[in-house]
């Protein structure tokens, strides 16, 4: 055992492609990172944003989404619509203070088993580097309930009020 | 104010909001004087002179329902939601920023220090003595205190148990009526409360599906700001014109005032029914309109609106999934 961090990571996969991807390599028997939550879709256009800030919300430290690669989508062009999503996403989280390379969107055929291992292992390693998020833990803002700060109370008592 | 002791007990108290929902119960016209015809009201500090020892002197329990609007943002607003609470039978989160923070919880996005400084040491606040306020501070006549500011501002339910809720900044006032209507006919045995944790004097639909304008498919290739469209088309769709607009999120029950009078819809009656998180459903309601499919693209049109977080959020953070940026809550 060593005391590294270890991140917990959601990972939402997509039926068609990149589950199958998660699949292959699995009965490859290709080694990989075993951070990764999987949890899977019938398609990334799928992947409702709330899913993502429930994960970061709840403890996660990164969320990996996968699909097929543009123009493989089985339902057309859904996975277009996760890019979009995905894109607006990462502002959204920028204005809270969370670094968008915490969510990563990965395209990976059925195909590309070997892929979807290395890829996930970079994932890891990005976010073992970013260290943990925090946000579900004890010293998070739901922790923060009931807790009056004294923060402000030093800001302003420090100063002078002249005569 | 009455000294009839049999009529039902109302009281109304704002805590971190701005008073609009104070006008807005005023705005039921006469309807005010229904409600003065058959409540007592014993504690509303807008409208009448009360003590908070007035308060607590009371039995628990014993004031029928109690309008309380504003956020939680410091010990005294605590204070007050848990003695309401108290003595209160019916608790409503009246307006958005008890339901769900609104616009002072925006302030959620930085740290408390920071907006003490902004509010009394930046370029529009006359301070040259850097004058701030103190917790306490000793005069001859002993210690005087004013109230301490929460870390985070926070909804109403996360102090204490709240029986209904209703949204909207402020809630319409013929959506009050009507509330205060049914509770009159509850009070006289003619009707029944919905059940507990309802969201009332709303409709169970999006802020579109009231809303007038044509809708056709969108395909958005540049979001502007309304300020920069000319004219704004009257009967056409305002995402359509490529105007972010909060509609499709939002709860319905305003009938779309805003897009009625050509403004894009900001979002004050919060989540729509079944909505988890608001921000995150509005994500999806806009990148479902961009028209490009390449990430370069996405980005450029993306770029059209300039404060994602407080676009997707503008009344809702603090009640939504992540409830505050990290600088609010991270310690050191």
């Amino acid at each position: 055992m060593t005391d590294q961090f270890e991140p917990t990571i959601v990972g939402f996969t997509c039926n068609w492609c990149s589950y199958r991807a998660a699949d292959l390599a699995g009965t490859s028997r290709m080694k990989y990172a075993p951070n990764v939550r999987l949890i899977r879709m019938m398609c990334s256009g799928r992947l409702d944003p709330t899913f993502v800030l429930r994960a970061l919300s709840g403890g996660a430290d990164g969320v990996l989404i996968t699909g097929c690669h543009p123009g493989d989508c089985h339902y057309m062009e859904q996975n277009y619509k996760a890019l979009r999503r995905y894109l607006l996403l990462r502002r959204v989280l920028k204005g809270m203070g969370i670094e968008p390379e915490r969510v990563k969107l990965v395209w990976a055929s059925a195909a590309e088993g070997a892929r979807f291992a290395s890829e996930t292992t970079l994932f890891v390693e990005e976010i073992r580097k970013l260290g943990p998020l925090n946000w579900g833990k004890t010293s998070g803002p739901f922790s923060v309930v009931g807790d009056q700060t004294t923060e402000n109370a030093t800001l302003i008592t420090e100063k002078e009020v002249p005569a | 104010m009455t000294v009839n002791g049999n009529k039902p007990k109302f009281a109304m108290y704002w805590a971190a909001s701005c008073g609009g929902c104070e006008i807005a119960v005023l705005n039921t016209h006469e309807k005010i004087l229904d409600v003065d015809a058959n409540f007592d009201v014993v504690f509303w500090p807008v409208a009448m002179d009360a003590k908070y020892k007035d308060v607590e002197a009371m039995q628990d329990g014993s004031i029928l329902l109690t309008l309380f609007n504003g956020g939680m943002r410091n010990d005294e607003n605590e204070h007050i939601a848990k003695l309401l609470r108290q003595k209160s039978k019916i608790l409503v989160a009246f307006g958005s920023c008890a339901c769900e923070g609104c616009i002072p919880g925006l302030a959620n996005l930085s740290p408390v220090g920071e907006i003490v400084h902004t509010a009394y040491n930046t370029i529009t606040t006359d301070n040259p003595h850097q004058i701030y306020p103190r917790t306490t501070f000793d005069v001859p006549e002993g210690e005087l205190h004013i109230p301490t500011l929460s870390r985070m501002l926070r909804p109403l339910d996360e102090v204490v148990d709240v029986d209904y809720y209703m949204p909207g900044c402020p809630p319409e006032s013929h959506q009050i009526a009507a509330v205060i209507d049914l509770v009159i006919k509850v009070v006289r045995g003619e009707a029944e409360l919905p059940p507990k944790g309802t969201v009332i004097g709303v409709g169970n639909s999006t802020v579109c599906d009231e809303c007038p304008r044509a809708r056709n498919i969108k395909l958005i290739k540049a979001f502007k700001r309304i300020q920069d469209i000319a004219p704004v088309d009257p009967t056409l769709c305002i995402l359509e014109q490529g105007v972010p607009c909060n509609g499709p999120a939002t709860r319905s029950g305003c009938n779309a005032r805003c897009p009625q009078v050509g403004a894009q819809c900001i979002g004050c009656y919060g989540p729509a029914e079944g909505v988890m998180d608001y921000g995150a459903r509005l994500i999806t309601a806009f990148a479902s309109v961009v028209d490009a499919n390449t990430p370069e693209e996405i980005d450029r049109i993306l770029d059209g609106i300039p404060d994602p977080t407080g676009q997707v959020y503008r009344f809702n953070l603090a009640g939504s999934l992540m409830k505050a940026a990290r600088s609010a809550w991270e310690k050191g």
